[in-house]
């Protein structure tokens, strides 16, 4: 497996750079994960992608790298401590490094001789083909999908150029993941959006979530999903809420911020039982904190966000197979007990481009279209008290029947009331939804043998890095480790929590927050108490060796 | 109480007797009723406050949703389902206070919709402090030393803003304000009414005589496609206020200018079918 890291500043390019190879990789076999690391802002900084690619599955990225391709100094100063021994370094031949792993060509000058400076990635791009024994053959194909017209024939020059200027180093080796996709988690989220049966999508741009946002716009066409940028979240929220008490399944999106505007109506939607799917692509909060950055710090909010008591569920995604079928299976759940549904992903898997295999589209949760009652008597009962709390949702103008919503305490008609035995009664039945919900919830999933002494508990996007710490700690160490990794989070599931907790000498938590906000959760839900906390909050994914090192520096002790 | 899918219907109320909300009710049913609407094919939509509660009043589908957030949730649903009538009935605090940036930007949208504005300037439910079209110098609960905020004028800002139908009615003057209701709701494109009403038990401003001896109605010799002269006459505020129809316009609405709205399908009759995703997952791999 090998790791780069590519690197520049904003609008030098390399986030075309990184499209063209990555996808160049992947065709020709290889399993992609691709991180992006990017300040927010549109020109200059220092921006970095790590693209870690191999002949087995990836689940996440690494810190130490096999090379630096460096598009500006400041790349090689900044990341030269995690470049292995067995490293090289890419560079252009000014560059004042003296590194003896530097291989130093002359990338400004053949972009001079071509004409056009823009082309320094492609030659880069040529340059890591030929370090890595790879051939040209998919470039032509490659280029035309990432590289406008008017510039692909000197896009291809240049990659043919930069495959000259340097000597094979490594041997291809053949993959399987040829026919595999390669996108990111929030393109993946988008798919399963499309084909969860969703017909709106409302939101207001907010990184990291807006892709989603621009993606469904982009294909609107395709799948016929109307897709609306509104004024405000606020706006957002109650237009998808609109949109699905008026009969058309509504998803919105946004990050933490956006999401508190959202409160209000995320209760409406509770209370008036109406489905709905707010997507929260998480960064470091509080307020604007970190825009481009990562953190998995929304969790207890989004469990206990709007006044009231109202039932919901909460899926974090923890890679981009959960970012389709999980999302197809929020908009089933949402329209199935009349709840909203929260997807809690965030800017590392959102912005993490992968290799998955096509989507199989039997094994997702369909929506079932509603079926139109008729009935005449006048008599329909939108909010009836029914034995498992949902009642029969009809879609206003689909039949001669009269139906209502209301933010107010209600009857059953939907009606205003101050009864204080209808209130217990409507509360009753709505909590109770979850006590239906709770039967299909999906259990965390388990890494590890079955004999182990150490429990590790994570949710959502760290999935991928714990997976492959188990892997690192039951490879060089004799005690033995094992992962629950929470994707159902809220209700928490806690069946094989309890089990394995009652094995486990020791429990630690790993979590991109300062206050382990999971660990709280399991705490209040089921007494279970983790040993020890390895928490992350800088901005940044932990990686599955920052998880090994840290196990072993502060959670060594023994109970 | 019974939802009666036959006609619009009657039901309790929770308004003071003497209320405006009454003819407003009335008129909203009696436009509907002439143009012919049944109340399975009527959306009402409100937020919060006294006169958001006439959807709960009148018998046809009904949202009362947020304080402020009738408008998204009304163009939301038209935007679903073209087919409906799409009304929004609410007061002035809803439309115009919290709910201000909805009316800015839904004027901008021009869905298809009419909206309804109960404006007595006042807040009612939360029991008489200034809203956002309370005259300088009323004396509240809150602006105890008398209002000093320039009050906003709703008519002014919509044709100002682009809004292609804006009209000023009166409660009191019931005939009228059913026929402007009607030529709203016929309206193709986002139609504002601000009609001015009487609250009886915290406005001693803006009675119904204060009302009554002002209003007068706009008669044929006036050009409501004009609309210098339509900036004018929603200036007429004081001495007299001109009610009528202000200003219309023939513009496009949202449904026409959305190529995925043109056909006028109802969003929930659609679905994407299994080759289009597959088609979708394809250009990732």
């Amino acid at each position: 497996m090998y790791n780069l890291l590519i690197g520049g500043a904003a609008g030098q390019g390399v986030e075309t750079t990184v499209s063209i190879l990555q996808k160049l990789l992947k065709k020709s076999g290889y399993y992609v994960f691709t991180v992006r690391d990017f300040m927010s802002r549109v020109r200059g900084g220092h921006n970095f992608t790590l693209v870690r690619f191999g002949i087995e599955p990836i689940l996440s990225h690494s810190e130490k790298l096999d090379g630096i391709i460096a598009m500006n100094e400041e790349t090689v100063d900044y990341h030269i401590d995690q470049l292995k021994e067995s490293g090289f370094i890419l560079c252009d031949a000014k560059y004042s490094t003296q590194d003896t792993r530097a291989i130093k060509v002359d990338l400004s000058t053949v972009g001079k001789e071509l004409g056009n400076p823009r082309v320094l990635g492609s030659i880069t791009v040529g340059a890591i083909l030929k370090l890595f024994g790879e051939n040209l053959n998919y470039v032509d194909e490659v280029l035309k999908e990432f590289i406008k017209d008017k510039f692909y024939e000197v896009n291809k020059e240049a990659v043919h150029k930069g495959y000259q200027l340097v000597e094979s180093r490594f041997s291809h080796l053949q993959g399987e993941a040829r026919d595999y996709m390669l996108l990111s988690g929030n393109e993946a989220l988008a798919l399963g959006a499309i084909a969860s049966g969703i017909r709106f999508y409302c939101a207001y741009p907010m990184s990291p979530s807006t892709s989603i946002l621009e993606y469904l716009a982009f294909k609107g066409t395709e799948t016929g999903i109307v897709v609306e940028q509104a004024e405000d979240e606020i706006a957002a929220i109650n237009m998808a809420i609109g949109a699905s008490f008026a009969g058309a399944p509504a998803m919105t999106g946004t990050s933490g911020g956006g999401f508190s505007l959202m409160v209000e109506a995320l209760g409406l939607s509770g209370m008036a039982e109406i489905p709905l799917v707010a997507v929260d692509v998480m960064r470091p909060g509080p307020a604007t904190g970190l825009p481009t950055r990562t953190e998995q710090s929304d969790l207890k909010f989004v469990i206990s966000a709007s006044q009231g008591e109202f039932p919901r569920m909460v899926i974090a995604l923890r890679n981009h197979e959960d970012a389709f079928y999980q999302t197809t299976r929020a908009v089933y759940l949402a329209d199935k007990y009349q709840i909203p549904v929260i997807i809690l992903s965030d800017q590392y898997l959102g912005d993490a481009s992968s290799t998955v295999k096509p989507y199989n589209l039997d094994y997702m949760q369909k929506l079932e279209l509603l079926k139109e009652p008729e009935q005449k008597d006048g008599n329909y009962l939108r909010y009836r008290l029914t034995e498992d709390g949902i009642s029969p949702r009809y879609i206003p103008g689909k039949s001669q029947n009269i139906v209502t919503a209301d933010s107010d305490e209600h009857d059953e008609y939907g009606h205003i009331t101050e009864s204080g035995e209808m209130r217990t009664l409507m509360m009753d039945k709505r909590m109770k939804k979850l006590d239906q919900l709770k039967l299909e919830l999906q259990e965390p999933d388990y890494l590890g043998p079955d004999d182990f002494d150490t429990l590790i508990i994570g949710w959502g996007s760290t999935y991928g890095p714990i997976a492959e710490a188990i892997m690192l700690l039951n490879d060089s160490e004799d005690s033995k480790y094992a992962a629950l990794i929470f994707g159902d989070i809220y209700p928490l599931p806690d069946q094989q929590l309890k089990e394995k907790a009652a094995k486990a000498k020791r429990i630690i938590n790993v979590e991109q927050n300062a206050t382990g906000q999971l660990a709280a959760l399991i705490r209040e839900y089921t007494g279970i108490t983790c040993t020890k906390s390895i928490l992350k909050y800088n901005g940044r994914q932990i990686s599955g060796e920052e998880i090994v090192h840290r196990i072993r520096k502060e959670g060594s002790y023994e109970q | 109480m019974s939802n009666n899918p036959k006609s619009f219907c009657t039901f309790e109320t929770a308004w003071c007797p003497g209320c405006g909300n009454f003819n407003i009710l009335d008129s909203v049913k009696t436009a509907l009723e002439d143009l012919g609407k049944k109340p399975h094919e009527v959306i009402m939509v409100a937020g919060i406050g006294q006169a958001a509660k006439l959807p709960q009043y009148i018998g046809a589908n009904a949202f009362c949703g947020l304080h402020g957030r009738a408008l998204p949730v009304a163009v939301a649903a038209k935007i679903a389902n073209d087919k409906l009538t799409v009304i929004v009935d609410t007061g002035d605090g809803d439309s115009y206070g919290e709910g201000g940036n909805h009316f800015l930007h839904n004027i901008r949208r021009n869905v298809n919709i009419t909206h309804f504005v109960h404006d007595n300037q006042i807040y009612g439910l939360t029991k008489g402090q200034a809203s956002p079209t309370s005259l300088k110098g009323m004396v509240t609960g809150v602006q105890v030393g008398g209002n000093f905020t320039e009050p906003l004028n709703p008519v002014l800002l919509a044709i100002a803003a682009g809004a292609g139908f804006v009209a000023r009615a009166f409660s009191g003057r019931k005939e009228h304000l059913v026929s402007i209701m009607k030529q709203a709701i016929e309206y193709d494109g986002y139609a504002l009414v601000d009609i001015l009403q009487p609250c009886v038990s915290f406005n001693k401003l803006n009675t119904f005589a204060y009302y009554n001896q002002r209003v007068y109605e706009l008669d044929e010799t006036y050009n409501r496609n004009d609309k210098s002269a339509a900036l004018l006459k929603a200036m007429e505020v004081d001495d007299k206020i001109p009610i009528g129809v202000l200003y219309q316009e023939e513009k496009e609405t949202f449904h026409q200018k959305n190529p995925l709205l043109q056909s006028g399908e109802p969003l929930l009759d659609r679905t994407c079918d299994i080759d289009t995703i597959n088609k979708i997952m394809k250009e990732f791999v």
